[in-house]
């Protein structure tokens, strides 16, 4: 398909034929595809999953499933999407693809380790289907003990060892960007000249890899537990379950920003580009993002404010979380202000890039609502919080991940995707997820709590919209799935550098040649700088 | 002789993502310490929970601990300490191209890991014989707070037991380096894995430098 379009040029694509060039490939832009792929068919079954949900919370009575079904239904949609759709979404995929090339590198630093960490993610992906097969499991995400320890009758096991099999993966991905970074940058690549993509993945890579080792053991103790009663988070023998809780999120907060900060990556990259400016305060958003992966790991207490942590605790934490706005903020300002009189244009990912810079502040803001103490005792387990971190994971990264996948997709496939359904796409996800998700600030702020799924009369209208609003959105899903498919047959042909675009995996072919670049690029000039690409521009 | 020679060009051979040998070598070292990093916060999370129950328990904890023999402790100290010593020599062999050397300290490190384990296997089962292994039988003289007791002693399995699976791990990388320093793929120039597994030893050895005072001494300081 894409083969043929690319004649007799050689490319990652067209160099080696067969399965098990694909299985055993050390290249990190097949590698990528693989994980592409994975995290595709991971999209889908978490999706499924929430399709059931909205389906069943269209009648107040809840017919359609019984409650220990729906106890499943969320705990899988929640497991499934995190840990095997949102953790790997953008660093594995287009952080995989473009890391090394934007800072120049044949490959990353350990080929190897990059397709080991893929394995490790089908294999941990194997167990929690597996356990999705089996009967399901029923604790939530979160695995609060002791129920996931010792009441819950469901398959915890199997999931807690995809979950920690998957972390490997993740833990390896980082340590892969992080050396890649370190030791890999082209001539004349310094820190200060790679693009703000590099140095939010940098960042993302530094929180897998402090963070996830602790929600491994973690689950490492969850598993002694409930095989061999240890005790440490039992009661009944002096331990504490609230323990379990502040090494969860320990971990799961910053894995919040694991999520998010490849986004913020992409967004710098498109917000640039689709208006011809370098981004207004370079070094403050690059600096932004270390920033919060700093501050993400003091957080994690936000989460415990009604767990019996003390007080004072509650308020260093409430004030910690505050102060994560503050880089989040900068980021927000200096798009903007890289906006500001420039020669924009509404391409695709650019409108998904708004798509995100909206909901994504509209998700931070209301952060700052949960991270209040009085105002989280009130919305706390509601629906409040559900619409929050969906508008962080489902507007913010999901509409990132989108903007990036368009924006590389030529440069990926060597193809472009149709434009006006890809706008028309853009269009459909956002009218689709504010109705799916703004009732639900309502419905929590109300009163509505979390993981029931009955509930009295009065909330119906709100619940029956925000269904409404999840088949919009799941037809915006399926799209850009049918027209980028369409697109590897039929789509024009690109050239290297469709939009004009400063970064160096923009100055090679499309699709890139095997090791990236025919010839060892030099690096002379700032990223961002659009003096070097005057006229290149041939589409948009 | 001509297949020793291959041999080495093969190794030599730089893979392919890298420009210069010393990029190779800085992009491994480094990567090696970004690991150790993730295994330092995996360790983290249990050393924290010792830390909270010690805190709260710390009479009960300071008896379990009291049941430990700090000399056999005390002993595997030493041994390990001393593979430390032959692991960095190992090293230095590699460094200067001594394959002999290189050989015998690998065996020597190897001989005192695997020494190691024997007397944890040994103190293991001494617990068991104890019934301070936590469970149903699980009973520790001297106090009614059994189930705090236990807590003591879940931690000291968890805690000695991944250190003992590193141990195991540690001891299968030494094997592999024996059997590539026999076939004499490491020079001078190209002696990475040995010192990045030595990174591991030490980071190994490390780990158990804090455990045992932590588990075996919480009670015993001078002039008690």
């Amino acid at each position: 398909m894409i083969t043929a379009a690319a004649h007799e040029r050689e490319t990652y694509l067209n160099a080696s034929y067969g399965i098990k060039s694909w299985l055993l490939t050390k290249d990190h832009k097949r590698i990528a595809l693989l994980y592409l792929f994975t995290i595709t068919l991971f999209f889908f079954i978490g999706g499924a999953f929430a399709t059931l949900i909205r389906i069943e919370l269209l009648t107040p009575q809840g017919g359609l499933v019984s409650s220990e079904t729906y106890n499943k239904l969320f705990t899988m949609h929640g497991v499934t999407m995190i840990f095997f759709f949102l953790i790997p979404s953008i660093p594995a995929t287009l952080g995989n693809f473009f890391l090394p090339m934007m800072i120049g590198a044949r490959d990353l630093a350990f080929p190897r380790i990059n397709l080991l960490s893929w394995y490790l993610l089908v294999i941990g992906g194997l167990f929690a289907l597996f356990a999705m097969l089996a009967g399901g499991v029923d604790t939530g995400w979160t695995f609060y003990t002791p129920y996931s320890t010792t009441y819950s009758n469901t398959w915890v096991i199997a999931t807690a060892i995809g979950i920690f099999v998957a972390g490997f993966s993740s833990i390896l991905t980082g340590l892969n960007f992080v050396v890649t970074v370190h030791r890999m940058r082209a001539p004349g690549m310094t820190w200060f000249r790679m693009p703000l993509f590099v140095w939010s993945n940098y960042a993302t890579a530094l929180i897998q890899i402090l963070g996830t080792p602790v929600l491994a053991v973690t689950i490492l103790l969850v598993f002694c537990e409930r095989v061999f009663h240890i005790g440490i988070f039992d009661p009944a023998l002096g331990g504490d379950p609230v323990l379990f809780q502040h090494l969860f999120w320990f971990y799961s907060h910053p894995a919040v920003y694991i999520m998010v900060l490849p986004g913020m990556g992409v967004i710098s990259e498109v917000i640039s580009v689709y208006s011809r400016k370098p981004v207004f305060g370079y070094s403050f958003v690059a600096f932004s993002s270390v920033a919060i992966a700093v501050l993400g790991f003091l957080v994690w207490g936000h989460h415990l404010f009604v767990s019996t942590q003390s007080v004072y605790a509650g308020m260093v934490f409430s004030f910690l979380s505050y102060f994560v706005a503050i880089p989040s903020a900068i980021k927000v300002f200096n798009w903007t202000a890289t906006l500001y009189k420039g020669s924009i244009s509404f391409a695709t990912p650019m409108l998904y890039a708004f798509g995100f810079i909206g909901l994504f502040t509209i998700g931070g803001l209301t952060g700052l609502f949960v991270a209040s103490l009085g105002i989280d005792v009130h919305v706390t387990d509601t629906y409040f919080v559900i619409a929050h971190f969906h508008y962080i994971m489902v507007g913010g990264t999901i509409m990132a991940y989108l903007a990036g996948l368009h924006y590389w997709w030529p440069k990926i496939t060597g193809r472009m995707y149709p434009e006006l359904w890809a706008r028309l796409s853009a269009l459909v996800i956002f009218l689709g997820f504010n109705l799916t998700f703004f009732p639900q600030f309502i419905l929590g702020y109300l009163g509505m709590p979390r993981r029931y799924h009955t509930y009295p009369d009065e909330f119906q209208v709100l619940h029956v919209l925000s269904t409404a609003g999840a088949s919009v959105l799941a037809v915006g899903y399926l799209m850009p799935m049918v027209y980028f498919i369409w697109s590897l047959r039929y789509g024009q042909m690109a050239g290297a550098n469709p939009w004009g675009a400063t970064g160096l995996e923009w100055q090679t072919a499309s699709p890139p040649p095997v090791h990236n670049f025919d010839e060892m690029p030099v690096v002379t000039h700032e990223a961002y700088d659009y003096t070097t690409v005057l006229g290149e521009v041939e589409v948009g | 002789m001509a297949n020793h020679a291959e041999a080495q060009a093969e190794t030599l051979a730089l893979r392919e993502q890298f420009d210069t040998a010393e990029q190779q070598k800085d992009a491994s070292t480094l990567g090696m310490w970004v690991f150790l990093i993730t295994e330092i916060m995996f360790f983290g999370g249990l050393f924290l929970a010792y830390t909270v129950y010690r805190d709260i328990y710390f009479p009960v904890f300071a008896l379990a601990s009291s049941s430990l023999n700090a000399v056999i402790g005390a002993v595997n100290t030493a041994v390990l300490l001393c593979s430390s010593f032959t692991m960095v020599l190992a090293v230095r062999a590699s460094q200067v191209g001594q394959r002999n050397a290189l050989i015998i300290f690998l065996i020597l490190t190897l001989i005192l890991g695997v020494a190691f384990l024997g007397v944890k296997a040994y103190e293991w089962n001494e617990k068991f014989q104890e019934h301070h292994v936590p469970g149903p039988t699980f009973h520790l003289e001297g106090t009614g707070q059994q189930g705090e007791a236990q807590l003591f002693f879940s931690l000291y399995f968890a805690m000695t037991g991944l250190h003992a699976l590193h141990m195991v791990i540690g001891c299968g990388i030494l094997t592999w380096l024996l059997i590539q320093s026999w076939k004499g793929k490491f020079t001078p120039e190209y002696m990475t894995p040995v010192d990045i597994a030595g990174l591991y030893w030490h980071f190994v050895d490390i780990i158990w430098i804090f455990l045992f005072p932590l588990l075996y001494l919480i009670d015993r300081h001078l002039g008690k």
